[in-house]
């Protein structure tokens, strides 16, 4: 079962959740960092790096000896990558390429050549207990992060496990939709103010396009009633779990703690939380 | 009166949820003329504290995507092995594009023999034009799970440095996206500086420092203002290491409030809804200090 965590709105406590719920299930899951552009979970978990791969792309690089300046690989790149640069030929501007090849294929004098180019990494790291998470890490000045998103989701690391915990990064672009495509349920974390509302309604509406199932956690809570859940039970959206503001998390996520330290009676809330979801699931495959 | 170049402030933190957009909404008060845009599209919340007037709408096609036209189609399957994106299956006897996929290359129309192919504006979402009391800002809502969100980015940005010339106002301030992708290289790319705003978690920090080795890699100056600072008060020297290491400057700090929350749920900004309140007088500072960072 993949469950991957997000939430449209930074900072309502995504990764908080996730190690949590990685945490109190790390007999039968792994954990996969997919927010590469910012990864925090290794700041929390404290494992042993055992192995790094590299995650490349082809990008193109002209031979300035070959090229002609005919124009056609910078007319036939839909992102801009490519520009020419008078007497110094053609330039390629490495963070716009999607690597397509377009550029590549259109080249009638053969100077462009696809080069298999460094644009992240995956990190693997051992836990105390056995346990392992993958990380993913964009390269700085890179914006291939869907990329490597799919590298740590298709890495060969995560196949023994039963369970797949996705920590995705927010917001609701093409990042989201990578990290959470082929999700067997999506928990959306947010908090009860109208940046965390209108955020969600923004995720729920990405979820449902994908036609994925899920469900709301509700972090920092601090009455009883509040927008989150009228929005839930106008939408009849399942909450999964509501966590109380609580000066002390903030303090002790602060010192690199995680929630469970603050909140021991929670792990078996989560147990309990992973196995609904697998019976869910599994009825509904 | 004479052509001016507006300067253009971006506000950016690497880590989400450390208060951009409720400190960007704050500044505001403070700079009498100036042009504000979202820049933050795929989840916009800046006029969620400004009262909006007169919002005009336009649809967004950042691109376009492929579509086969089956009549023409001789399933040669050139345009499925040269996509990268696995964006063309085959099924039920016929090859189709999986919109969802497809990144708008158009590899497979300018390759297919039998021109087989549509190529078809995608529509990406809305942006936006409004009034409020500060004077113009332009937004956007990027349509959930679509793709080109940092031309998005790029295109509000455009407006809002179009607006700010129109209008003679000397400052755009743009509320940046979380992270150092895409959406963040576009909201950064030819600012005049950079507004980060962190907080004292290690994630916070090590966000920081790769929003910092980003904008050194663009050659952009930065300024970092750290929020909620009594939260765990050892990281102030750790990231005033950071900030020196990478020739930045640090401009302030501001207390874990709980009137971040409170001003939000009014609609308003910290400073029109706690005009008298410490953090009202800190931001006043740290604006004066915006000021000559960007030498205005």
């Amino acid at each position: 079962m993949k469950i991957a965590i997000a939430s449209g709105k930074g900072g309502t406590g995504k990764t908080t959740f996730a190690l949590a719920l990685f945490l109190a299930n790390s007999d039968r899951s792994v954990f996969l960092d997919c927010d590469v552009e910012e990864p925090n979970a290794h700041l929390f978990l404290k494992g042993i790096e055992k192995q790094k791969d590299v995650v490349q792309l082809l990008i193109p690089k002209v031979n300035a000896d070959l090229c002609n300046q005919c124009g056609l690989c910078v007319k036939s790149c839909q992102f801009n990558a490519l520009a020419m640069a008078g007497k110094a030929g053609v330039l390629v501007f490495n963070e716009l390429c999607h690597s397509c090849g377009a550029c590549t294929l259109i080249c009638p004098t053969g100077a462009i050549q696809d080069v298999e180019t460094p644009v992240g990494e995956i990190s693997i790291y051992d836990l105390k207990g056995g346990a392992e998470f993958l990380s993913g890490r964009l390269k700085v000045g890179h914006s291939a992060a869907p990329a490597v998103i799919q590298a740590v989701k298709k890495h060969p690391s995560t196949t023994p496990y039963t369970h797949h915990i996705i920590d995705s990064p927010p917001g609701t672009s093409c990042s989201f939709v990578t990290s959470v495509s082929g999700a067997d349920f999506v928990i959306l974390v947010t908090e009860p103010t109208p940046f965390g509302l209108h955020d969600l309604k923004l995720a729920v509406e990405g979820v449902e396009n994908l036609k994925l199932p899920y469900a709301v956690v509700v972090n920092r809570v601090r009455e009883k009633d509040h927008l989150i859940k009228k929005y839930c039970a106008e939408k009849n959206i399942k909450i999964l779990l509501e966590l109380e503001e609580d000066r002390r998390v903030a303090e002790m996520y602060s010192k690199g703690g995680t929630l469970l330290e603050v909140l021991p009676d929670l792990k078996e809330k989560l147990n309990l939380l992973l196995s609904d979801l697998e019976d869910q699931v599994g009825a509904n495959p | 009166m004479k052509s001016n170049t507006p300067k253009e402030l971006v506000v950016v933190s690497g880590k989400g949820g450390t208060g951009k957009t409720s400190i960007t909404a704050s500044l505001a008060s403070f700079f009498p003329k100036k042009v504000l845009v979202d820049g933050d599209v795929d989840a916009a919340d800046l006029h969620l504290l400004f009262n909006l007037k007169n919002t005009k709408t336009e649809d967004y096609y950042g691109g376009s995507i492929a579509e086969i036209i089956q009549d023409k189609c001789t399933q040669c399957g050139i345009c499925e092995s040269l996509c990268r994106f696995d964006a063309i299956i085959f099924e039920e006897n016929r090859y189709v594009v999986q919109e969802m996929s497809c990144e708008g290359c158009k590899v497979c129309v300018d390759h297919c023999p039998e021109k087989a192919f549509l190529w078809k504006p995608d529509l990406n979402g809305i942006w936006m034009e409004s009034e409020t009391l500060h004077g113009s800002l332009i937004h956007a809502r990027l349509t959930p799970g679509s793709e080109n969100s940092g031309k998005l980015v790029t295109h509000v940005k455009e407006i809002g440095k179009k607006r700010a010339i129109e209008q003679n106002t000397p400052l755009v301030i743009v509320d940046g996206p979380p992270g150092i992708g895409c959406p963040a290289i576009a909201a950064l790319t030819g600012a005049s500086g950079l507004l980060m705003v962190t907080e004292p978690t290690p994630s916070g920090l090590h966000d920081l420092i790769r929003i910092l080795d980003l904008a050194a890699h663009f050659k952009l100056k930065s300024c970092v203002l750290l929020n909620k600072a009594d939260i765990n008060p050892k990281y102030e020297a750790l990231i005033q290491a950071e900030i020196k290491k990478f020739d930045a400057s640090f401009i302030g700090t501001l207390p874990y409030s709980k009137i971040f929350t409170e001003a939000q749920l009014k609609g308003q900004s910290i400073v029109e809804a706690y005009p008298d309140s410490k953090e009202s007088i800190y931001l006043k500072e740290i604006a004066k200090r915006v000021t000559s960072f960007l030498g205005l």
